[in-house]
């Protein structure tokens, strides 16, 4: 059988699928009484019209690219990691614990200790869905759904009962001290000049690009990911090659945990200065989208995070402009998934089947 | 403890466990045709939705039912497509209804009723009240069993006896007819079903559309028999819930009774009793609200007793050309 060529598989299927969801979202705009075309003037102009758009832009982009990373990681291995969501609540616990116990001298100190903090947290609470699929063959999906309601419910114990300072009726934990707070776009040289003061995004944004580099250089260029891939295609043949399938599902999912887990350096440290319930709003969950959109590749989930902060972003002013709430943005998110997902297949076949009779017929002529 | 409080927390665990059965047998029917539904959730919150928004305009609780199955239908025909037609993975498809369901209903509430992704209160014949069962005033002296009859089997939502109704029909269906024992071939091993001339296609549609009336018949008894209206994300993770007594119970209907019901029982204690002390440690409401989540993670384990899922469970079927 003649093969396709590359750009429909990661181009132009995924932009298909993209334009067919935002169709059908115009279409649900339409039916509430609302003009699509002004609601997307509304969205560029309040994500990208300005620095304070790209501010925010970036900053959501940042927790989407440590997300989406971790589901792809996971996907590589052929294990769907769907509990994002409660390895960032725990990395979120890990910063602030790390945060709040050690009197940090300078930011970037504190960072390094932040992110082993999130990281360890998140692997943590990936090791055990990880350890139960590899050694006791329980499905993946469904332990790490309930470990993001178990995570959940530990924060909000943690918060209420343990790290809620004295006389506070709010659940969150103390402010972390100045020394602590990350650099936003506004302090940085050169670039400082065009944010203003109040914009999140922070230095994590350029620690989640690197995140991307090292997933790409791990996936692609080592022995791990080669081992990882292998797995992943086919399991059978990865064991008789002697690859150990649990060696590689926890290696795979403990990554993937604390990726999910460094997001909290941004939204954690580098925004909030405290932890407080909640403070992950599907972040975990949007990870999946963003995987499935950039096809599990560290760039295409660089591109697919940005389209999502985009989203977000002028989701909000969506809410803020006009009568649309904000849940459009839900809509959208659930299309995506749907169609560069689940109906992959449905653009796919036919697509595919026009290339390879197209080939057929050249090669004949 | 009183004799009348164990059976308060009883009445209120049937209430609670209710959604929860019918959710559960929903998936149950799916998932032993070989397609994973994670998607419950979703099913539920659409037809809360739609249940809610209809008897509150009609005022019928009956025309609320018909639209809160209406709308579970129409996800579980999403579900279908992406999972049986289009051969897609049926995990990613499940999540995408639930996003789809939390996203769409508040979208619509906002539009049809500007009360911020709510529907209106309803009231009387809006909702399903509590029948009294015959006999129930009479009896309702007579100390342990007239309490237990009065408190305790009476005084609950129509929807409630079809719950428990559907328990021991859901089992005679499955194990006692033809199309049971095909459904259940067709979650274990396609190719045989197939083989015998039977459309796996057709059975697996009928199953997906059984899951959508059953998850239909949870939503609307949330936002018409428990509460009083629809509210943003008012499942707040029954479906998943749901999905955790399913795989308690190993697939099987008469011990998802049990499953729900247990987990119904956790939810009336912790909200009557949010901190139970004891004596040694002293359990927080947050450890109660994770106990059923903990308690699936410990039976997946397989510590106690081997949950072994439908063996065609997720895979499209691809008939042999």
């Amino acid at each position: 059988m003649e093969k396709t060529p590359k750009w429909i598989d990661v181009a132009l299927i995924p932009l298909l699928n993209l334009l067919i969801a935002f169709v059908i979202s115009g279409i649900v705009v339409l039916l509430i009484g609302e003009n699509p075309i002004e609601a997307i003037r509304v969205m560029v102009d309040g994500s990208l019209g300005s620095p304070y758009g790209w501010g925010y832009t970036l900053y959501y982009a940042t927790n989407f690219i440590f997300t989406g990373l971790a589901v792809a990681v996971a996907y590589h291995a052929s294990q769907f990691n769907i509990g994002g969501e409660g390895q960032a609540t725990l990395g979120g616990l890990g910063v602030a614990l790390v945060l709040l116990m050690v009197p940090w001298p300078n930011w970037y100190l504190a960072l390094i200790g932040a992110m082993i903090g999130g990281a360890v947290f998140g692997a943590a609470w990936a090791a055990i869905p990880a350890y139960l699929q590899a050694k006791r063959g329980s499905h993946i999906v469904i332990t790490t759904i309930m470990f993001n309601f178990i995570a959940a419910s530990l924060l909000n114990y943690m918060l209420v009962n343990v790290l809620r300072p004295r006389g506070s009726m709010d659940p969150a934990t103390a402010r972390f001290p100045a020394a602590t707070h990350l650099p936003t776009f506004h302090d940085m040289p050169l670039i400082g000049q065009f944010f203003g003061k109040s914009v999140p995004a922070n230095v994590s944004f350029f620690i989640a690009i690197v995140a991307c580099f090292l997933v790409w250089g791990l996936i692609w260029r080592t022995r791990l990911g080669f081992a990882i891939r292998a797995f992943g295609r086919s399991e059978p043949a990865a064991r008789y090659a002697g690859i150990s399938p649990v060696k590689i599902v926890m290696a795979a999912m403990l990554i993937s945990g604390a990726l999910a887990g460094l997001m909290a350096t941004n939204n954690v440290m580098g925004e909030a200065h405290r932890l407080v319930l909640n403070s992950v709003e599907g972040a975990g969950f949007i990870g999946i989208a963003v995987a499935l959109m950039g096809r599990n590749h560290p760039f295409g989930v660089f591109l697919a995070a940005l389209l999502f902060g985009f989203l977000y972003q002028g989701g909000g002013e969506l809410a803020l402009e006009t009568s649309i709430p904000r849940e459009l943005i839900t809509v959208i998110q659930a299309l995506v998934i749907l169609f560069t997902g689940a109906f992959d297949n449905m653009l796919r076949g036919p697509i595919e089947q026009f290339f390879v009779a197209r080939a057929n017929a050249r090669k004949e002529a | 403890m009183d004799f009348a409080t164990i059976v308060e927390l009883l009445d209120s665990a049937v209430r609670l466990g209710t959604p929860l059965l019918l959710a559960c047998l929903a998936g149950l029917f799916s998932e032993r045709a070989g397609i994973f539904d994670i998607g419950l959730e979703g099913k539920m919150l659409m037809a809360a939705f739609f249940s809610g928004a209809v008897a509150a305009v009609t005022g019928s609780a009956w025309l609320g039912l018909m639209a809160g199955v209406g709308g579970a239908l129409s996800l579980s025909l999403v579900h279908g497509m992406a999972s049986i037609t289009f051969r897609g993975n049926q995990l990613i498809s499940g999540v995408a209804v639930n996003f789809l369901a939390s996203g769409f209903t508040v979208l619509i509430a906002q539009s049809w009723f500007h009360q911020g992704g709510r529907t209106p209160q309803l009231s009387g014949s809006g909702r399903f009240e509590p029948i009294t069962l015959p006999g129930a005033e009479a009896v309702k002296d007579v100390p342990v069993i007239g309490q237990l009859y009065d408190n305790l089997l009476s005084g609950h939502s129509i929807l409630v006896y079809v719950a428990f109704a559907m328990v021991p029909l859901t089992w005679w269906v499955l194990f006692r007819t033809r199309f049971g024992l095909r459904l259940r071939a067709v979650g274990e091993n396609p190719e045989s079903v197939d083989t015998a001339g039977i459309s796996v296609v057709r059975l697996r549609y009928t199953a997906v559309a059984i899951t959508g009336v059953l998850s239909g018949l949870a939503g609307t008894y949330l936002a018409t028999g428990l509460a009083a209206g629809f509210v943003k994300e008012m499942t707040a993770g029954r479906g998943y819930i749901a999905l955790a007594a399913l795989i308690f119970a190993k697939w099987r209907p008469v011990p998802a009774l049990g499953a729900t019901m247990l987990f119904g029982l956790l939810e009336a204690i912790s909200n009557r009793y949010p901190n139970i002390d004891l004596g040694v440690v002293n359990l927080p409401i947050q450890f109660m609200q994770a106990v059923p989540y903990i308690l699936t993670v410990i039976i997946l384990a397989g510590f106690i007793g081997k949950a072994i899922p439908p063996r065609a469970g997720g895979q499209p079927y691809v008939k042999e050309r």
